[in-house]
């Protein structure tokens, strides 16, 4: 069967978001706005000199990002290599903080999909409760959108229990009508979650890519009734940056989605711009980068 | 508490975030503007502009005479030979000190607007003012380029313009009449609207600042009867005039039969046309910017949406919910997107057509928002079960209210959208490039958007069809009402 877009006007989602981003966020709605960011981040580290050692560093740093400041909460979920989700798993025992791990041959995703769902089970097998994983981009470019959303669902069973978030990595697939199209793939397949980006691709969570992503969460809520939830990854790397997604969940879905259980940012460096503007907004004064510890 | 509440017990709202208003000087009472300073008006009357939102007063404003008439016409008189002869590069430098000016108190300019006019501040910030200072920059470079905007060997001025302006947007409108009339070398007496004369005023302190030449522009702040005066009076060469149809039939009779050029720019019930193949988050995003851009008080709003049957249930939910997100309140807070009726009058208006609508059997859906106690406010209304019969569906509103109406296939989108006594613009909602141009060559509307709405640039004509008026304004076409050519 031959593909059908949907119809996205890429002019009219860039004024959207660019009349969404002069919202004005102060005083409380920004300290607000920073604590619900903060307990949306999914602290991630995704590099091939990660050890044990650091993530335990950055799991302690998640449970409790900021000492002295006890209105802080935690982040969502630490976010690991599948090797080292056995680490996350017992350093976070009883914290409520989640276990997120990447699969599937991530970033690329240019493996079988046997192998896809070998990476998959090892990550649940070691207690991830998270699983983000990447679609093929080369499926769905060839216009193979049967192979994206088998693969999906192939590897939704191989999680169990485990929440599924579906990369599309948005800036790969090249317009807003196919970021439209496969979200609606990756839901109508099973996704837990849709999330923008690897963090690894030219671009990620830019608001018009947001902002695409979210309606069709919301069009496909409102036909299906299920809920599903969505990850802004790439890019988000400043506090008010962070605001600027929360703005456009708000807008587009609703107050009832500002919760983490529907969002998350995914994130490395986020977390401390987030604990120095807060910061900034208690003291009135900006404080250095040492003034929080890197993990 | 625990992490788990703590992470469920955040609640997120916009903060009250109201602009500054410390940086704006505003005098208790202001004079008229002729011969380059304030005077007092002849008859010495004064009248209260009020803010909207609050129903305060915020300064005294001349009434302009007959008397003040007579004197701003001889000003503008004696001063138009030599505005004239200057060289064209010298009238262009004057204009650019103005757009410059404008853009150094924008911030002032944009308060002052939406205080005086109930607007919101975003409004004015972003649109408004940037557009009115663009207007100048971009008239200022046609100053020495006249004859070949109109293609012509030689070009003269008109003389004396009178232009009378709306209060939907003072500065804008000013702006847009002032500009080309100013660069072609004409002298201009600028009457702002009784309500929001505020700007116009200021844009008057600005033409002190850019030391243009005395008399070049006058402003007379007054009523209805000073307009009149001003069109009736002798030694106006042409008038250009902003608002309602109304006024515009007045004015036209008026001066039938004398030498006197006239552009009008008058009322509108524009059609917005949603078809099956748009991209439909933006087609709501556009009906939104159509019709409650500026509380619904634009000429060309999009009130009469047209939407085809197949979609039509999906479109009016995504629009009544994208509806229930607006932000309604104070003008001055930089998050709000509907702010107050410009007046009581045009709230009573409002409130008669939308009573007229449920009268006519039209389904009535009005978004919950709490609207302040003072001032004057209508919350954002959407009318379904409309009739092309309906007066809602016929009538200028004015006013943050849409009709939707539905059409099954292209031929009648375009029947529907041409039946109407106005044609001033439209809207046109397809992903179909080929099926946009067709719609938009059939339709009677001298402004045609495509996938987009309420999008003005200083670059392209603006005008009606119709009753909605004759004459264009913006671009080249707008220098060819004020100017002849002479070979």
């Amino acid at each position: 069967m031959s593909r059908r877009l949907g119809h996205v006007d890429r002019v009219g989602v860039e004024e959207r978001v660019a009349q969404l981003g002069t919202r004005s966020i102060k005083t409380t709605a920004k300290q607000q706005g920073i604590r619900l960011a903060v307990s949306m981040v999914d602290l991630t580290t995704l590099e091939g000199a990660d050890t044990p050692g650091k993530v335990r560093n950055l799991c302690a740093k998640g449970v409790c990002p900021a000492p002295n400041i006890p209105e802080i909460p935690s982040v969502a979920a630490i976010c690991v290599y599948p090797s080292l989700v056995a680490t996350a798993r017992a350093a976070l025992q009883g914290s409520g903080v989640k276990t997120a791990s990447v699969a599937t041959g991530f970033p690329a995703g240019q493996v079988s999909l046997e192998a896809k769902l070998r990476d998959t089970e090892d990550a649940v097998a070691a207690g991830a409760d998270e699983i983000d994983m990447v679609i093929s981009r080369e499926a769905f470019l060839a216009g193979d959108d049967a192979r994206v959303q088998q693969e999906i669902a192939r590897i939704k069973d191989a999680c169990g229990e485990a929440h599924l978030k579906v990369i599309l990595e948005t800036a790969e697939l090249g317009s807003y009508d196919h970021i439209r199209h496969a979200s609606m793939l990756a839901m109508e397949a099973g996704a837990d979650f849709i999330k923008t980006s690897t963090g690894k691709a030219s671009s990620g969570a830019t608001p018009g890519v947001c902002l695409v992503m979210l309606e069709a969460i919301r069009d496909y809520g409102d036909r299906t009734g299920r809920v599903v939830g969505f990850k802004a990854a790439g890019g988000v790397s400043t506090s008010k940056e962070a605001l600027k997604r929360l703005v456009l969940v708000k807008e587009t879905l609703g107050d009832e989605w500002l919760t983490p259980d529907r969002i998350r940012i995914g994130a490395s460096s986020l977390l401390n711009d987030l604990l120095l503007q807060y910061a900034k907004t208690e003291t009135g004064r900006y404080g250095r980068p040492e003034d929080f510890s890197k993990e | 508490m625990t992490t788990e509440q703590q992470r469920t017990s955040i609640v997120w709202d916009y903060a009250p975030a109201p602009e500054a208003t410390d940086h704006v000087r505003l005098a208790d009472r202001y004079g008229i503007f002729i011969d380059g300073a304030f005077r007092d008006p002849a008859e010495s009357r004064y009248e209260p502009t009020l803010n909207p939102a609050t129903e305060q007063p915020i300064a005294e404003i001349a009434w302009a005479g007959a008397a003040d008439v007579t004197a701003a016409i001889d000003s503008a008189r004696a001063a138009q030979p030599k505005w004239a002869a200057l060289p064209d590069r010298d009238r262009a430098k004057y204009l650019f000190r103005i757009a410059r000016l404008i853009q150094e108190r924008a911030r002032e300019l944009a308060v002052v607007e939406t205080l005086d006019g109930g607007k919101p501040l975003r409004e004015s910030r972003d649109v408004d003012i940037p557009l009115a200072a663009a207007h100048f920059f971009h008239y200022a470079g046609w100053a020495d380029k006249l004859r070949y905007g109109v293609n012509a060997r030689e070009v003269a001025p008109l003389g004396v313009v009178g232009q009378i302006v709306p209060w939907n947007f003072p500065l804008l409108m000013a702006a847009w009449k002032l500009a080309p009339a100013l660069a072609c070398g004409n002298t201009a007496i600028l009457k702002p609207a009784e309500t929001t004369p505020l700007t116009a005023l200021l844009l008057a302190e600005i033409c002190q600042e850019a030391e243009l030449p005395e008399g070049v522009v006058s402003v007379l702040p007054g009523g209805g009867d000073t307009g009149a005066t001003l069109v009736r009076a002798p030694g106006i060469d042409k008038i250009a005039f902003t608002g309602s149809t109304a006024v515009g039939r007045d004015i036209q009779a008026a001066l039938a039969g004398r030498p006197t050029s006239l552009t009008l720019e008058l009322g509108g019930k524009s059609a917005n046309i949603v078809f099956e193949d748009a991209a439909l988050d933006q087609a709501v995003e556009g009906i939104v910017n159509g019709i409650f851009f500026n509380q619904g008080h634009v000429c060309c709003a999009g009130s009469r949406l047209l939407i085809q049957e197949s979609v039509l249930d999906e479109v009016i939910a995504k629009l009544w919910r994208r509806m229930g997100r607006l932000r309604v309140g104070d003008p001055l807070d930089k998050n709000t997107d509907v702010g107050a009726i410009n007046s009581a009058e045009q709230l009573q208006r409002i409130e008669t057509l939308v009573a007229a609508g449920e009268g006519e059997g039209a389904h009535r859906r009005t978004i919950a928002c709490d609207l302040p106690e003072h001032g004057y406010w209508f919350a954002p209304t959407l009318f379904t079960d409309v009739s092309p019969a309906h007066r809602i569906a016929v009538e200028e509103i004015f006013g943050p209210v849409v009709s939707v109406l539905s059409f099954r296939t292209q031929a009648e989108a375009i029947e529907k959208a041409n039946n109407s006594r106005y044609g001033l613009a439209a809207g046109i909602w397809t992903d179909k490039g080929a099926k946009a141009f067709e719609v938009a060559n059939a339709l009677r509307a001298g402004v045609v958007w495509q996938n987009t709405y309420n999008h003005f640039d200083p670059t392209a004509a603006f005008g009606g069809y119709k009753e909605s008026g004759f004459g264009r304004e913006g671009g080249p076409a707008g220098l060819r009402p004020y100017l002849k050519v002479v070979r």
